[in-house]
């Protein structure tokens, strides 16, 4: 897919580099900072939620006081102090919860109207569902009922456990433990909201479904809960964005994911990531650190990841698959783009558990100014795994010579009839395609998108169509500066 | 249309060009012959803006404009065109989209709105058929998996689809059979009007029958050493270079 002419007129309208970089000014009720039972206690009690769920957390949250770091990354990160941070920011005007989009701050509003989501639905695009969650608070969901004449449901995480506890009480935690990792532990006793999605036997998602995250208040961090269920022989395709304010501080945001695919059941997950990555001396940003993993439980089932990470400070994020169904199917359709002083560590884990499963990682690196790039990947094939089959392909290209870009592949294979094949390459912008696609009158920033648009071809063409266009400006324009 | 005055030109430190003075005006086909290393290929890079080249002395003008310290994409804006030597491979971009680009970006310097797609579409279809390309070979990334001939054809195709004031056509000929050249030739005649300008850079006199030139001029040692008309590049096949080198020196 080459630079179409939206593309190019979107990367001309926003010269200002980070486009979602402005914040929004709201009344915001705050979580006094730090991290303890009683603040734990007061987000549970907002959320009005049933008493295993608080014992849950303050589980998780024992058991996060002794837990590590992860400290296997390349990342650099600078200690976070967990205690000077709030854990809860609800707009003042989402205290009494709106009954309809109608009555949500017009604030609020138009802040998603200037990221170009509008959230009523006769302006939205035809198709697309969206959930929109801002700070610690999940603000509307549009299209709830026609998807729940499907059978869809579709709202926020907060609600579900309201509504569908006993879906909440059965999943929540099944695919990623809360002694996962640090950050996931850390999600477990403080998320806030995110999205619930449960696509019944049968049905064929109607829509899109979306979520878009914002964080806006200072000093805040973000941990959404998304958790989507497919059960057999259904399909849905998600996707989530996500932006914040530009500001000098590193903002944390720790989010999990976690994704049932059911026999025969499929599951298409996409992100286009645009945190805001700091300024060009690396100061500020946000810190994403991020657990997904989908299960494909059934057999026949397929899940999906398509990411294109452009924005964060640092990224830390493994979308994986456990493949437990027998002929279950994972992929992982990665672009990470780093520039400036971002640091990005990012791949997958494909766990091959079931005969005949297969997967499929496509991960592409694009490194710019002082940045630093990783792809760490896991392929396991347990012992039960009879023929699974797994292909990676990753690909560095390199912009300037101050960048560096690595690739971290893990294989363990316990099944003599497992098939790997890794193939990897690292190349640089050639001056010489520069030139030739200026002397054919492009100009060199759209060059430079021309040709990074090029490498990432095989990974936007899994976007769904309305984002393709997106990512495709936000690489263009994450790049930029970076040439010459 | 085209004028060079006292071109000196560097690469790495080591002098390439050495005063070099030239002049085209509109609807001529100048050809520029010479030994190896005599500095063709940089002649046509640094008309073309190739960043690596620097010029220490000397003007090149294109239309009336200076352009010799303009980027690459604003002469080409003006309307000159390289056809490259050895055309660059751009993986994951298609020949279209490629085309496509480069036509709006030329068309937005100029003022004017993107090109209708179906007109644009209408123009490829009729172009491709003309140089003998394929669908298929618009379908790939630009260049990516092309032999040497076809990247020539496809040089020659942007050209014509970019509709240039003035093309400089680098070695267009070497790799070619005799089919493609023809082809080639044709695309390039085709062209040929009033209002526009060719600089045809070869080796051999061979692509010259089938593109008459109106002048010649023979490149030796960072200057044109001789210039003269069609007949020019006849003597120079049957006698070779250094008798003709040798005899202006005299």
């Amino acid at each position: 897919m080459a630079v179409t002419k939206e593309t190019k007129d979107k990367i001309e309208s926003m010269q200002n580099k980070y486009d979602a970089g402005f914040t929004t000014d709201i009344e915001t009720e705050l979580a006094p900072k730090g991290l303890n039972d009683d603040i734990i206690k007061l987000i549970s009690s907002k959320k009005n939620e049933p008493e295993w769920l608080l014992e849950r957390r303050l589980k998780a949250f024992k058991h996060w006081q002794g837990m590590q770091d992860p400290d296997w990354s390349k990342l650099q990160i600078e200690p976070i102090d967990y205690q000077d941070l709030h854990y809860y920011a609800q707009p003042k005007s989402m205290i009494d919860k709106p009954k309809s989009l109608d009555e949500v701050d017009p604030k609020i509003l138009e802040t998603y109207k200037k990221l170009g989501i509008p959230l009523r639905e006769q302006e939205m695009l035809a198709g697309v569902a969206v959930d929109v969650v801002f700070d610690s608070v999940s603000v509307g969901t549009t299209f709830r009922a026609n998807l729940k004449e499907a059978g869809v449901i579709f709202c926020s995480i907060s609600e579900a456990v309201q509504e569908y506890p006993e879906l909440i009480k059965k999943y929540l935690g099944s695919v990623v433990p809360m002694h996962d990792n640090k950050h996931a532990c850390l999600n477990a006793a403080v998320f806030t909201d995110g999205t619930f999605v449960y696509i019944p036997e049968g049905v064929r998602c109607p829509m899109e479904l979306s979520t878009y995250f914002r964080i806006n208040e200072p000093k805040t961090g973000q941990f959404e809960r998304t958790l989507i269920i497919a059960e057999k022989n259904s399909y849905v395709s998600y996707l989530e964005g996500c932006t914040a304010p530009m500001r000098d501080e590193n903002q944390l945001h720790a989010a999990v994911v976690e994704l049932i695919a059911l026999d025969d059941a499929e599951i298409k997950y996409s992100t286009v990531q645009n945190w805001y990555p700091g300024d060009e001396n690396g100061k500020g940003g946000i810190y994403n650190f991020v657990t997904k993993r989908g299960i494909c439980k059934g057999k026949n089932s397929k899940i999906s990841w398509t990411q294109v990470e452009t924005g964060s400070a640092i990224t830390w994020k493994y979308p994986s698959c456990i493949l437990a169904g027998d002929n279950s199917i994972g992929e992982f359709y990665s672009v990470a783009v780093t520039n400036n002083y971002q640091q990005a560590d990012t791949g997958t884990k494909m766990i091959h558990l079931g005969k005949n499963t297969k997967s499929k990682i496509i991960a592409k690196g694009i490194s710019a100014g002082k940045s630093d790039s990783t792809y760490r990947g896991l392929v396991r094939m347990a012992k039960g795994a009879d023929n699974a089959r797994n292909y990676t392909q990753c690909d560095s290209l390199l912009i300037g010579d101050q960048c560096g870009a690595h690739t971290v592949p893990y294989i363990e294979s316990k099944n003599a009839s497992a098939n790997i094949e890794h193939e990897a390459t690292t190349s640089k912008i050639s001056e010489d395609q520069m030139f030739y696609a200026m002397q054919r009158g492009i100009s060199e920033e759209d060059a430079v998108a021309l040709i990074v648009n090029g490498f990432c071809r095989e990974v936007m063409q899994k976007l769904p169509m309305e984002f393709a266009v997106e990512a495709q400006a936000l690489i263009g324009i994450s790049l930029e500066g970076s040439v010459g | 249309m085209l004028k060079i005055e006292n071109l000196h030109v560097e690469i790495d430190g080591k002098k390439i060009l050495k005063g070099l003075n030239l002049e085209i005006e509109k609807g001529k086909v100048h050809a520029i012959m010479g030994p190896n290393g005599s500095g063709k290929s940089t002649l046509s890079y640094v008309i073309a803006g190739h960043p690596n080249y620097e010029v220490t002395e000397g003007k090149i003008w294109f239309e009336g404009e200076d352009i010799t310290e303009m980027d690459p994409h604003e002469r080409s804006a003006l309307g000159l065109f390289l056809a490259f030597q050895y055309p660059v491979e751009i993986p994951g971009v298609n020949t279209t989209n490629f085309l496509k680009t480069a036509i709006n970006s030329i068309r937005k310097s100029k003022g004017q709105d993107d090109i209708e797609p179906l007109e644009f579409l209408k123009m490829q279809k009729k172009k491709m058929v003309e140089l003998g390309m394929t669908a298929e070979m618009l379908k790939r990334g630009v260049n990516v998996g092309f032999s040497g001939g076809e990247k020539k054809r496809n040089e020659t195709f942007q050209m014509s689809m970019l509709e240039p004031k003035m093309a400089i056509l680098d070695e267009t000929d070497s790799g070619l059979d005799i089919d493609a050249l023809k082809t080639v030739a044709n695309g390039v005649n085709n062209l040929r009007s009033d209002d526009k300008a060719f600089l045809v850079i070869t080796h051999y006199q061979r692509l010259l029958d089938y593109i008459k030139p109106d002048v010649v001029h023979i490149l030796a040692d960072g200057v044109i050493k001789l210039t003269g008309g069609a007949e020019l590049a006849l003597e120079l096949e049957e006698k070779g270079y250094a008798d003709f080198i040798k005899t202006e020196a005299a």
